[in-house]
């Protein structure tokens, strides 16, 4: 059934997204393995937690091809904590050669030699290299509760670290906290930001999905939090990220870097499998569409 | 931590690891090895353009942005027609950032300026209240604000009617080469092509979805061109209303010659008379930043678009 057909026959039904372009292409790269367990984290992930797991240089480059041949435009690498993946320096230097790079990162591994060398292969490429490191609060009150005991401390010495080796970060703060996302707390970050020797300071605020941790920490989606077809906008769907991305795990391709710990929201074995269209019969999707969030910087 | 051992997360559910894994592998599709090359050719395959094809020329010259940059303008139209250009081509982006936009307008014409529609144009003669650059930091969208509601408020409705009615893309051809020239990608008016985040396989896979041998673009005030493997060319022209953040003060175009084997590129520095630039914002009450620019050569706003290698190059 189409799209269009849908929408109209059934509207109650789940609205399926064509993906457009392949413009930004994921990889769970540390699988769902991290340093820390945070209490929002959506896809769950902890150190014991091998519900995918990382990925190493072989399995990336055949995907890098794959990419290239589909004209990929850019490339982010997630986990878990990355750069808890021994071949995660070797991968981003080899990504680099076909395209621009940005790593989410907890920011805990972040020591002046690791900065150093980012910041060698960054000068290395003609495309861009980018760092996100995670923050959700402006002390340990606020960051603390939700990304454990000491993290603040040693999220912002990453970040000075950064800006020593000349990387400009992007903070990424999620609205756990709802002043995070106001002009207030925005500033808030741009002047800790500062304070750490970035003086090019940029934000990304996310907001919180109410699935994995996060639906235990906070609860989970209500009922009605369900997209349907009839729901559809007046230019359809495009503006929704699985429009132009996907995510590659250690087992195959999943829709969005959302959704990794639903089987169902894999797409197929490998790229070429999975530029069909999706089904939004998740409650994650809701969020998407109602906050139109996009995982990219 | 013991939180997850030997068992997956399943949504919020925990299930033994091999649970997760077994369904996992059954999801999604595994198409065999002549659907997926039917699947990537298909995602490649041209689309539909009925764009008619202009020319044959031996030698152009295309710019960008002019950014009311009558000036530069002007310099660029002598500049052009002494390198011996058979056409002159504008790809959009006439207002914004610079003084009196109505002085463009006769240059254009009398020049003989083959022009498309950029994002400025479109929003001007629609009655959008906003440049539609696609910034997406705050701090971009303030300096683009107050360039816009100067602009909109000096052009004549004439002149924004002549706005609307100017082609969104062009197809020319030079020598044997087929150019498509677009404002800012072939996908969107405003999307910011930039070298950076513009890799190889990806302006490769553009190129063939949009059958072109070369794909000439501005929008994001910073000119490069890359010669692709397959021997097509991307060339953004950069623009002619502000410097290219390198602490030059002149500008920059592209001039583009058939040779007997494929085509030359060549991006073109032009030098104009930007003290008078100058002088003349500050007569019209344009912010002091803009002037700034104008006269070290270092952009001081719109600068949260540009990308890591871009941003490590400026000096702001």
């Amino acid at each position: 059934m189409s799209a269009i057909q849908t929408e109209k026959t059934q509207p109650l039904a789940a609205p399926r997204v064509e993906l457009r372009t392949l413009d930004t292409l994921w990889f769970q790269v540390a699988g769902t393995v991290c340093n820390l367990a945070c209490t929002h984290c959506f896809v769950s992930c902890s150190p014991t937690n091998h519900t995918h797991e990382m990925m190493n240089l072989a399995e990336v480059r055949r995907h890098l091809a794959d990419a290239a041949a589909l004209g990929v435009r850019e490339y982010y690498f997630t986990g878990g904590e990355p750069f808890l993946n021994p071949d995660m320096e070797a991968i981003l230097e080899e990504t680099l050669t076909v395209g621009p790079a940005t790593v989410l990162t907890n920011g805990l591994l972040l020591d002046p030699a690791r900065c150093a060398r980012l910041k060698a292969l960054a000068d290395g490429s003609e495309y861009s290299l980018d760092l996100r490191v995670s923050l959700d609060g402006w002390d340990a009150a606020t960051n603390d509760p939700i990304r454990g005991t000491g993290t603040f401390g040693r999220i912002l010495e990453g970040v000075r670290h950064l800006a020593q080796a000349r990387l400009n970060p992007v903070l990424t703060v999620t609205e756990v906290w709802r002043e995070s996302g106001s002009d207030a707390g925005k500033e808030k970050f741009f002047a800790l930001l500062r304070s750490l020797g970035v003086d090019r300071p940029r934000l990304k605020i996310l907001p919180v999905f109410q699935i994995g941790a996060e639906a235990e920490r906070a609860g989970a989606y209500e009922s009605w939090q369900r997209l349907r077809a009839g729901d559809a906008p007046e230019d359809g769907w495009d503006h929704l990220q699985c429009s132009s991305c996907r995510m590659v795990t250690d087992q195959g391709v999943w829709v969005c870097p959302i959704l990794v710990n639903e089987p169902s929201a894999k797409m197929g074995a490998t790229l070429a499998d999975s530029l069909g269209p999706f089904s939004l019969d998740h409650p994650a999707c809701w969020t998407c569409h109602a906050y139109g969030v996009s995982c990219k910087t | 931590m013991t939180l997850h051992r030997g068992l997956a997360t399943w949504g919020e559910k925990l299930v033994p690891l091999d649970k997760f894994r077994r369904a996992s592998a059954e999801a999604g599709q595994r198409l065999s090895e002549a659907e997926r090359a039917a699947a990537v050719r298909d995602y490649a395959a041209p689309l539909p353009d009925a764009t008619q094809v202009e020319g044959p020329w031996s030698r152009i010259a295309v710019f960008g942005g002019v950014y009311n940059n009558h000036y530069g303008l002007s310099a660029l139209l002598e500049d052009a027609a002494r390198r011996g250009a058979k056409a002159v081509y504008s790809l959009g982006d006439l207002g914004g950032f610079g003084p009196n936009p109505e002085k463009v307008w006769p240059l254009l014409i009398q020049g003989d300026v083959r022009t498309i529609q950029g994002n400025y144009e479109e929003s001007l003669a629609s009655g959008r209240e906003d440049c539609n650059c696609g910034y997406t930091d705050p701090r971009d969208n303030h300096f683009a604000g107050i360039s816009y509601g100067y602009t909109a408020r000096q052009c004549s409705p004439e002149f924004k009617a002549w706005m609307g009615r100017l082609p969104k893309r062009r197809r020319v051809r030079v020598g044997d080469r087929e150019l498509l020239l677009i404002h800012g990608s072939p996908r969107r008016i405003n999307e910011f092509l930039f070298a950076s985040t513009s890799p190889v396989p990806f302006l490769e896979t553009l190129l063939d979805q949009h059958s072109c041998h070369g794909l000439l673009c501005t929008h994001t005030g910073l000119h490069w061109h890359r010669r692709l493997p397959s021997g097509r060319d991307v060339v953004n022209a950069g623009v002619i209303g502000r410097p290219a953040n390198d602490g030059a003060t002149h500008v920059w175009y592209a001039l583009l010659e058939a040779r007997d084997e494929g085509m030359a590129v060549e991006l073109v520095p032009l030098v104009y008379d930007h003290r008078a630039l100058a002088v003349e914002m500050l007569q019209e009450g344009l912010p002091e930043e803009f002037v700034e620019t104008i006269l070290s050569g270092w952009w001081t706003t719109c600068l949260e678009i540009l990308p890591a290698c871009e941003r490590a190059a400026s000096r702001f």
